[in-house]
């Protein structure tokens, strides 16, 4: 029974327990070395056994769809799944080759085949993917193709279009016969190739992506300043006041965070709003005019605002538990051997509230980082930020492998920075209210 | 946070300076939450006071928005209030069928996350426990990864399951998790989990590991031992993990909207659905019975926490 929780306790050791080897033994005359090893691995087994049921959980419901998305990135089929015939030909010959009478053969064969079943349209938005502009060529070449295309093939389907004889075009097929692709991580940082196949920058109207990263890691540094100059006088008022108080007033920093995110961030949108709350007592207090009414929403200032106050509790947490620990005494100190009250502060007080400070700013970025439905409600369009890309990409131009490449860059990111939260702060500490 | 006798005028202006900033954190940080609860009272379709509200009419004042959550989506809102009409809002009103929604699919993602969390918590805070630095990082992974990517992944995980057996050279056809409660409530569960595991095993970090051996020397078996001893211990924890990972559903929209069908429409997605397309204050009417219910939750979390730091002899300083 005992042996159950303590494997050590089934270990006994007989007094004058040594055989002529010089060995310690058990009760049951294994040597001692052995049995502890025995029993140990058995401990580990069963704390293992205990985590591997939510392992499992996690590894199905976790790891596998974030790979499967990883996979998504990669590898787009649309158009090699239906286009097999021209695709073999790109296998078979290099790039550079000029398509020969067996590659228009190939093309008009394969339109004629996926114009009849239906999924013309699929391959015209992989090649638009990477070729804007191109998915009506498809469409119309599959309608003029049901019936057939007679040779010669070539002549044929470049007078449905001049533009079937464009070189880029067949540069982006060849790069499309390959259900892999790296076409979208460069898309997503706004590259593309050209015909030769070179890296080369997108034109500039088309360039989005990288402003949206710099954006997105802009605004959660400045969301991560502004937690931090409003969380530290906070933090520390809490942290030095006597505990009954510190209790009270720490339910108006937990109040919020166990409110509902959309309450929070309705409540945002209403007091912000040009008719709103916050405008209303400016007029009334005769600050701005009744014409002059702020813009304060659907732009960048409304997503700081809302998610400042919504990332305010995990700045004020960390720093909250690591400022209770601080004696006051050293302060003290310092200001008995003649420091002023600000280079106490600064010399003694700020550096002993670092660990705090950095496990609640990378906390704060992290979560920023990837923020999703509050820049979606109030940032209007100059607020949005990468992951609300990834949600248009998903819901609205239905390109997953382009959302998923975005989703990739940007959980490389964070999970970097994950790794650097449990190297400073460890993971063991986080700790919630 | 008394100034010292020794402060100069400076100082002390400095002081109470101070305290007025923290004042205006503390406003900044309440104020929100506390301006939709009036503002749900309105009787006029504004997100601002009306002079009426400001001095105090009655006739300001109304709950007109708290009815249209019962009325919005009945197939007759204005016949007479009797039994047919509640068997109406019963079955038809569509905020009572995203709370019904939302309650099925948080309770049963916090049971599974709640017993998985749990036990695991047991394992990774057993010294012996072998590679637990990483597996702990690994569990706590869904609550940093952004939302927005574990929904995008799930979203092509669950229309399509058996896809990651292709890896592995299988190719079996089956269904879709995506649009049925399981495929939610898994989604859920795998969220709420990380909440789960750090709130256990921070109650277990002071657990007094002699007590179960105490048991066990008094000839309890390893279940009785868990159930008789341990449990009732750690339970404040595994409450509040369960807290957590409930609220966590319950405010959780974006993976819904990811993997969701029609029928899973819950409240958040209702009231996503409703900010996004014409914000009324209905949506206030909400925001104020789910601020009435943050606060239930809280006052609920803070007396098991002083409880569990009571019963493990954790005496606040």
């Amino acid at each position: 029974m005992a042996n159950a929780l303590d494997p050590h306790a089934a270990i006994v050791i007989e007094a004058g327990g040594l055989d002529q080897g010089g060995t310690l033994k058990t009760a049951d005359g294994q040597p001692l070395t052995r049995a502890l090893a025995r029993s140990s691995r058995r401990a580990r087994r069963r704390a293992f056994l205990l985590v591997l049921p939510l392992l499992l959980f996690i590894l199905i419901t976790f790891v596998v769809p974030i790979g499967q998305m990883l996979q998504r990135s990669v590898k787009n089929d649309g158009f090699s799944a239906n286009m097999p015939q021209l695709s073999a030909w790109f296998h078979d010959h290099p790039r550079g080759t000029e398509p020969d009478d067996a590659a228009w053969a190939a093309l008009a064969a394969d339109l004629t085949a996926s114009a009849e079943a239906r999924n013309i349209g699929v391959v015209g938005t992989r090649i638009n993917y990477d070729m804007p502009g191109t998915r009506s060529l498809f469409t119309a070449a599959g309608r003029k193709a049901r019936g057939g295309i007679a040779p010669p093939y070539r002549d044929a389907i470049l007078a449905m279009d001049k533009k079937w004889g464009d070189p880029k075009l067949w540069a982006v097929m060849r790069e499309a016969a390959s259900p892999y692709t790296a076409n979208f991580y460069l898309a997503a940082i706004d590259r593309s190739r050209d015909e030769t196949g070179k890296i080369v920058q997108a034109p500039p109207e088309q360039r989005v992506y990288l402003m949206l990263f710099m954006r997105t890691f802009w605004l959660s540094l400045v969301i991560t300043c502004t937690t931090f100059l409003l969380g530290f006088p906070i933090a520390h008022l809490l942290a030095t006041l006597p505990m009954r108080k510190s209790n009270l007033l720490m339910i108006l920093v937990l109040l919020p965070f166990w409110t509902s995110l959309l309450v929070r961030t309705t409540a945002w949108m209403v007091l912000l709003q040009q008719q709103g709350v916050v405008n209303d007592v400016l007029v009334w207090l005769g600050i701005i005019s009744d014409s002059g009414r702020l813009q304060m929403i659907y732009n960048q200032t409304g997503t700081i605002i809302a998610m400042t106050h919504i990332l305010l509790p995990f700045m004020i947490l960390p720093l909250y538990s690591v400022m209770r620990t601080i004696n006051p005494s050293y302060v003290r100190a310092a200001r008995s051997l003649g420091a002023s009250s600000w280079t106490a502060f600064r010399r003694i007080y700020f550096p002993q509230t670092l660990p705090g400070l950095g496990a609640g700013a990378l906390l704060v970025f992290i979560l920023a980082v990837g923020y999703y439905i509050t820049p979606a409600l109030v940032g209007g369009s100059s607020g949005q930020l990468i992951s609300n890309m990834i949600a248009m990409h998903m819901t609205q131009t239905l390109n997953w492998s382009m959302a998923a490449a975005l989703a990739a860059l940007l959980l490389g990111g964070v999970l970097l920075l994950y790794w650097v939260y449990d190297r400073l702060v460890g993971i063991d500490n986080l700790k919630l209210g | 946070m008394a100034l010292p006798k020794y402060a100069s005028p400076l100082e002390k202006a400095w002081h109470y300076a101070y305290l007025v900033i923290c004042a205006a954190i503390f406003f900044f940080l309440i104020v929100p939450i506390v301006v939709v609860i009036p503002l749900s009272f309105n009787a006029e379709p504004y997100f601002t006071f009306t002079s009426k509200m400001l001095s105090f009419d009655p006739s300001g004042y109304s709950m007109r928005w708290y009815d249209s959550l019962l009325t919005f989506g009945m197939q007759q809102p204005d016949a007479p209030r009797g039994l047919s009409w509640w068997a109406d809002v019963w079955h038809n009103a569509k905020w009572v069928q995203a709370t019904k929604s939302s309650i099925i699919i948080g309770f049963f993602s916090t049971v599974v996350a709640t017993v998985l969390g749990t036990l695991a918590a047991l394992g990774l805070s057993r010294p012996e426990m072998p590679y637990r630095r990483i597996i702990m990082a690994m569990l706590i992974s869904p609550m940093i990864v952004p939302i927005i990517i574990t929904a995008t992944g799930m979203f092509f995980f669950y229309s399509n399951p058996c896809e990651p057996l292709t890896w592995i050279g299988l190719n079996p056809s089956c269904g879709k998790l995506a649009g049925t409660y399981l495929g939610v409530i898994l989604a859920h569960a795998t969220l709420g989990i990380p909440f789960v595991i750090i709130t256990v095993t921070a109650t277990l970090i002071g657990f007094d590991q002699s007590l179960a051996r105490a048991a066990a020397s008094l000839g309890a078996n390893p279940r009785t031992t868990f159930f008789r001893i341990i449990m009732p211990l750690i339970l404040p924890g595994v409450i509040s993990g369960a807290l957590f990972a409930f609220v966590t559903s319950f405010d959780e929209v974006v993976a819904v909207l990811f993997i969701a069908g029609p029928d899973q429409q819950t409240i958040p997605r209702q009231m996503w659905n409703g900010i996004r397309e014409q914000i009324s204050p209905a949506i206030l009417a909400v925001a104020t019975l789910l601020v009435i219910f943050s606060i239930a939750l809280l006052t609920t979390v803070e007396m098991l926490r002083r409880r569990s730091e009571r019963l493990r002899g954790i005496t606040p300083h």
